[in-house]
């Protein structure tokens, strides 16, 4: 016989939970420490530097929060369609195509005042993005389709649109390189706090809180939310309920990768000046390992969210004591393996052979 | 007697136990197995019997306990160790490969040459096959085939390993009698060969049929091991359901109403495209009970699922009180204002939301009622804990997964929730399935009172004996035919068992 | 002639340049889908091997110690993911792209760590491509039809492994007993097939080819100091895999009709009203083509292994 059998826990209580997690991160920190000094750094310097600093100079709040804004909002939108276990990881190129779709609205009107024309982008790039992600919902409703695949590919098609645009009909004329013409003021999401010296920040913070409680409400509290929990858990139940699974699958679609539309508007509109090919930046894989580890909380999406910003942005601080800052990539991905692997702890108990007997007894003394 | 029984045991069971989180499935279970026996693993659904075997092939480890095979502590705990050891196991839902051909399943996991000699492959398998009589074509790819054609794979597979004890779970079920006389020839040609031979089953007259010896179990306890020609059907009912009990389910006599569902000539495909339903009409009225009886796979599912428009239909005609059914989905029935409940065969995969709590399960059929978009959970939370009150249901609270619940708790949530919804007609596909004899009762009586509330029920059941008792007309199907309709009174069991395999009822009697 | 030597023959050499890293690639990919874990960390896995490849051979100025180090990363990357997705049951998917992060992170980490442009010897990147004349020791053959075979050894070498998968998983008792294991975990474990045993085995195998193709590039390909090697490669391998329907054969001519595609791309760069970006996306386009004709077929053949995404848990129930 083993030594050990795996037994599946019914319920675990919320301590529990979060102390293993703290225990995964302990170990993720245990494990980067060897890297850097297996590369001859400091790792605490390092710690300090990149946890601690960002928080230290003037603009390093601000950057935090405006990336926390930007990762919230995509996770949102992927949580949609993980709810759904629609696994939908398409939100790179769905921020690109809402990108898209907030530059037409503004190339096309370019006078409009920014009272008129700022809604209007938001509407477009809600739309491009909506569409991009029906694609592969209409035949993943309607044949079955692998929308892993589907979704993952389309991104890479998006990206060359975009590139396609930067090379050609938008180029900006005064420009040598492929970049495309930058945004006229009206088109720019203004300062949310305009005389407090956060003047960076900008009004996409208003539209992430405005999301993540629309998103709670909409998941938790509303018929159609429960309606696509449901085809989530089991198709054949849904059907049997009477529920329209194509339409609630397109809906659901069309919220999640709008949601991800929005998420580029925000990019060209508030964090950059413009589209480009590095809008998204790998931020739709990201922000799907966000969704995943936020267990689809709507309210843990920000916490996740910020935390990863956080790495993101003081990743620069590592240069100025000498280590590449790349070593945050490879710590955030230690991170990220203790994390998933912890799940592991949360989802099973181990059980000593000799053990089970006395739980065996446990089990019956309770029955 | 035709078994030659030696001293010698070929498998001891002692003292398992085994438990799935807080579920005791087998509790301290001891059984034997001597050499060239076939011994009948005998007990109600759920009872243990498939856990009890999946350790004797270790697909389970169990918590404690031994395992002795000829002799031998077992120590391992992988199905290799189990088959090398010469344990066979048919599973009731095969372990079969769809896209790989019966050959390639058959040699699955053998050690051997690495390069595998296509022919030499095919020649082998087909001389094993004309051996035992068995009709397997090596090259026929799994999904192509029909469920016996699968099961005669997966017995070929056991003999190829040279198997000499083998394990079949509920072979029956999905067979007709002339395939079920087949397999049991098989089994006897496998026990003069020297085998011993262990079928797990509920059916007490292929216990009496076949085997030499049968161990009862209950509850996940072994109760009793006795030697067949010593023994008797009613003794091992009385083993099995733990008290002397009285079969009979009292059938109520009501007046029937008016006509309810009509159905005329309906065709339905499955997804391989061959005709499911085949021509079938049938008609159901307020206040009966139309008991469907057929072996497993004959239609039932594509019926019940027509019915409540979950599956297209070919052709044919359906209506509700004269309103048409065709071509409408669950939701045009229910907007269409037809109170119809269906508690389908898989509840936790079809009837209910498993991850779910009580509360957005009893939700489920109400909530499209509930006006805008807001969805108000307090009704059900209401309702939810009037039905734990009213039903017994034995659960921690309104909050806790419904996949946490046991199997009868499962169902009363079920069966609670339409019948809340008071349905006119109500279809019901194997509802005991799984459940003790006590849960089982008071499902049959939940039944018997919405009868008398005039509710038309269609119950698509398995136990003859149940069917006989508590339906008013029993309809037989056969490969998606009625075979005919006939008055429960008027009926017996060997008629219905007959019609179930094609024959025409007039010729039985 | 004339078209053969001058024309076709360079244009194919320069397609098979494109198309070896995404065959290994895709060859890695399809060993892990056959055993039934999709694993999205190709590009990682890629950028791992081609990192460890470039910093070993250009300290050891050992082609074969290179090699071996890009193997092993890759093998080892892949390692990670088999253990958090086969031993402790995490999604695969999330697992894989994680992969992919730290992947990415680890190389351009190491690569920082010298901060001084470097390249690897020239005696590296020759013994990969050792000159034709001199190995059959004819004069000329540069300048006629044999040109053809003007082609690193890598190249060999990647066709040779995907004619012996082939042969692997069609012909022998092992290949039967891993389609089993894409296919149906329950079957394949009860018929005696030690599941995780080769889910570990063809993962890390898997690995260990898409660190080589990361080689190929880092050594062989731009054996410039780069912290984007594989740019995106390993993301059409992931393509790739569905496109030659998870036949290693097929994977040769698509790794090639791949190859020539973002050939043709660059090549149009000049002068053509036509966006060469356009033409980079047709590789992706007909994989999405490919996946709706076999969905809407309901082909039970060509279709992805179907435990790809499922974990195994041998007492669930």
């Amino acid at each position: 016989m083993n030594l050990f059998r795996l037994v599946k826990r019914d319920t675990i209580t919320s301590m529990h939970h979060t102390f293993i997690r703290v225990i995964a991160i302990l170990i993720a920190f245990g494990l980067s420490s060897l890297l850097l000094v297996f590369t001859k750094s400091d790792p605490i310097q390092a710690f300090y530097n990149l946890l601690i600093e960002p928080f230290q100079y003037r603009s390093g709040p601000i950057e935090i929060i405006k990336l926390t804004t930007s990762l919230t909002v995509i996770s949102l939108g992927i949580g949609f369609a993980f709810k759904m276990k629609f696994w939908n990881i398409g939100a790179e190129g769905q921020i690109l195509l809402g990108a898209i779709g907030a530059m037409v609205v503004a190339r096309s009107l370019p006078t409009m005042s920014a009272v008129g024309l700022l809604p209007l982008m938001l509407l477009g790039s809600f739309v491009f993005g909506a569409l991009w992600g029906l694609l592969p919902a209409f035949f993943k409703a309607k044949f079955g389709t692998n929308e892993t695949l589907f979704t993952l590919m389309m991104n890479y098609i998006a990206l060359n649109i975009v590139k396609t645009l930067e090379s050609g009909p938008w180029k900006d004329p005064k420009s040598f390189q492929n970049t495309i013409t930058p945004l006229p003021d009206n088109a720019r999401i203004p300062s949310l706090f305009s005389e407090i010296p956060w003047s960076l920040l900008n009004a996409g913070f208003g539209i992430a809180i405005v999301l993540t409680a629309f998103a709670y409400y909409y998941i938790n509290h509303t018929k159609s939310g429960y309606e696509l929990s449901v085809v989530g858990e089991s198709e054949s139940t849904a059907r049997y309920a009477g529920m329209n699974v194509f339409a609630i699958v397109m809906r659901t679609m069309i919220i999640s990768a709008g949601i991800c539309g929005i998420a580029g508007f925000i990019q060209v509109a508030g964090n950059n000046s413009t589209l480009s090919s590095g809008v998204a930046g790998g931020l739709g894989f990201t922000a799907i390992i966000t969704t995943w580890l936020s267990k689809l909380n709507m309210f843990m999406i920000p916490v996740v969210s910020f935390i990863f910003a956080i790495i993101a942005i003081g990743k620069d601080g590592l240069i100025t004591i000498g280590i590449p800052s790349a070593a945050a990539d490879a710590i955030q991905g230690i991170i990220l393996f203790c994390v998933l692997g912890c799940e592991f702890f949360i989802r099973y108990k181990i059980v000593l052979i000799k053990k089970s007997d006395e739980f065996i007894s446990k089990v019956r003394g309770a029955a | 007697m035709v078994a030659i029984l030696t001293e010698s045991n070929c498998i001891e069971l002692k003292n398992i136990t085994k438990t799935f989180g807080s579920v005791v499935a087998n509790n301290n279970v001891n059984l034997t197995i001597q050499n060239g026996e076939i011994h009948a693993l005998l007990g109600e659904n759920g009872s243990g019997k498939t856990t009890l075997m999946n350790m004797l092939s270790g697909i389970y480890s169990p918590n404690s306990g031994e395992i002795k095979i000829l002799g031998e502590v077992v120590n391992g705990s992988s199905p290799r160790e189990f088959i090398n050891m010469g344990i066979g196991m048919i599973h009731q839902h095969f372990k079969l490969v769809d896209v790989m051909s019966a050959k390639e399943n058959i040699v699955l996991g053998q050690p051997g040459s690495i390069y595998l000699n296509a022919r030499k492959m095919s020649r082998e398998i087909s001389e094993l096959s004309e051996k035992f009589e068995l009709n397997v074509n090596p090259d026929k790819k799994i999904y192509q085939m029909s469920v016996s054609e699968k099961q005669n794979v997966e017995i070929l597979k056991v003999l190829f390993r040279g198997a000499k004890v083998l394990i079949l779970d509920e072979p029956t079920a999905v067979l007709t009698p002339q395939e079920t006389k087949k397999l049991f020839k098989i089994l006897k040609n496998m026990k003069e060969n020297g085998c011993s031979v262990i079928i797990i089953t509920h059916k007490l007259n292929e216990v009496m049929e076949i085997s030499d010896r049968v161990t009862v179990l209950r509850k996940g306890e072994s109760i009793a091991t006795l030697n067949t020609n010593e023994t008797t059907a009613k003794e091992l009912t009385e083993l099995m359901v733990g008290r002397p009990i009285d079969l009979s389910i009292e059938r109520k006599q009501v007046n029937k109403g008016k006509k309810l569902l009509k159905i005329n000539q309906l065709t339905v495909l499955n997804e391989e495209k061959i005709k499911a339903l085949n021509n079938v009409s049938f008609e159901v009225f307020e206040g009966e009970i139309l008991g469907v009886a057929g072996i497993a796979g004959s239609g039932q599912k594509e019926l019940c699922e027509a019915i409540t428009g979950m599956q297209k239909v070919k052709s044919g005609h359906m209506t509700f009180k004269e309103e048409n059914l065709i071509g409408k989905s669950p939701r045009d029935i229910f907007k269409m204002g037809i109170s119809m409940s269906f508690i389908p065969e898989d509840r936790l995969g079809m009837g209910l939301v498993a991850s779910m709590n009580m509360i957005d399960n009893v939700i489920l059929k109400s909530y499209q009622k509930q006006k805008g978009f807001y969805l108000n959970r307090k009704p059900a939370r209401m309702l939810s804990e009037k039905l734990i009150d009213g039903l017994e249901i034995k659960t921690p609270g309104v909050h806790h997964p419904v996949r946490l619940l046991s199997g009868g708790n499962v169902q009363k949530v079920l069966l609670g929730r339409e019948i809340e919804s008071n349905p006119e007609l109500l279809i019901t596909a194997y509802p005991v399935r799984g459940l003790d004899i006590n849960a089982s009762y008071k499902i049959y009586d939940l039944l018997n009172e919405q009868k008398e509330k005039g509710v038309g029920i269609l119950f698509v059941g398995e136990d003859l004996d149940v069917l006989l008792e508590i339906s008013d007309r029993i309809m037989v199907l056969c490969e998606g035919r009625v075979v005919g309709i006939v008055e429960a009174k008027e009926a017996n069991k060997e008629m219905i068992g007959y019609m179930m395999t094609g024959g025409d009822m007039h010729e039985s009697i | 002639m004339e078209f053969l030597t001058h024309d076709f023959i360079p244009y194919f050499i320069l397609a098979v340049g494109y198309g070896i890293p995404i065959l290994y690639g895709t060859l890695g990919g399809i060993l892990a889908e056959k055993a039934g874990n999709i694993n999205l960390g190709i590009e990682g896995m890629m950028l791992m091997g081609a990192a460890a490849g470039f910093l070993v051979s250009l300290s050891t100025e050992n082609v074969i110690y290179g090699l071996l180090a890009a193997v092993l990363a890759g093998g080892f990357g892949a390692l990670i993911y088999a253990f958090l997705t086969v031993s402790l049951k995490a999604n695969q998917i999330v697992t894989g792209l994680a992969l992919t992060i730290f992947g990415a992170g680890m190389t351009k980490f190491l690569l920082n760590l010298n901060k001084e442009v470097v390249r690897i010897p020239n005696s590296v990147q020759k013994s990969l491509k050792p000159i034709l004349s001199d190995v059959l020791g004819i004069e000329g053959l540069e300048h006629s039809i044999f040109k053809i075979f003007d082609l690193s050894i890598l190249v060999y070498l990647a066709f040779l492994i995907a004619i012996v998968l082939h042969f692997y998983l069609n012909h022998t008792r092992y290949g039967l007993n891993l389609r089993a294991v894409g296919e149906n975990l329950a079957a394949a474990d009860a018929a005696g097939i030690n599941v995780n045993l080769y889910k570990y085995v063809h993962v890390v195998l898997g690995g260990a080819l898409c660190g080589l193709g990361g080689a190929y590039l880092s050594m062989y390909y731009i054996p410039i100091k780069t912290e984007d090697v594989v740019h995106g490669n390993g993301w059409i391998a992931v393509a790739l895999v569905i496109f030659v329907s998870w036949k290693p054969l097929r994977a040769i001519i698509g790794s090639l009709l791949f190859g020539a595609l973002s050939l043709l791309g660059k090549s149009l760069q000049t002068g053509v009203s036509l966006s060469p970006y356009l033409l980079d996306m047709l590789p992706f386009i007909v994989t999405i083509l490919v996946l709706i004709i076999t969905s809407v077929q309901m082909s039970k053949e060509n279709a992805q292994p179907r435990s790809c995404g499922l974990n195994f848990d041998r007492e669930e129930r």
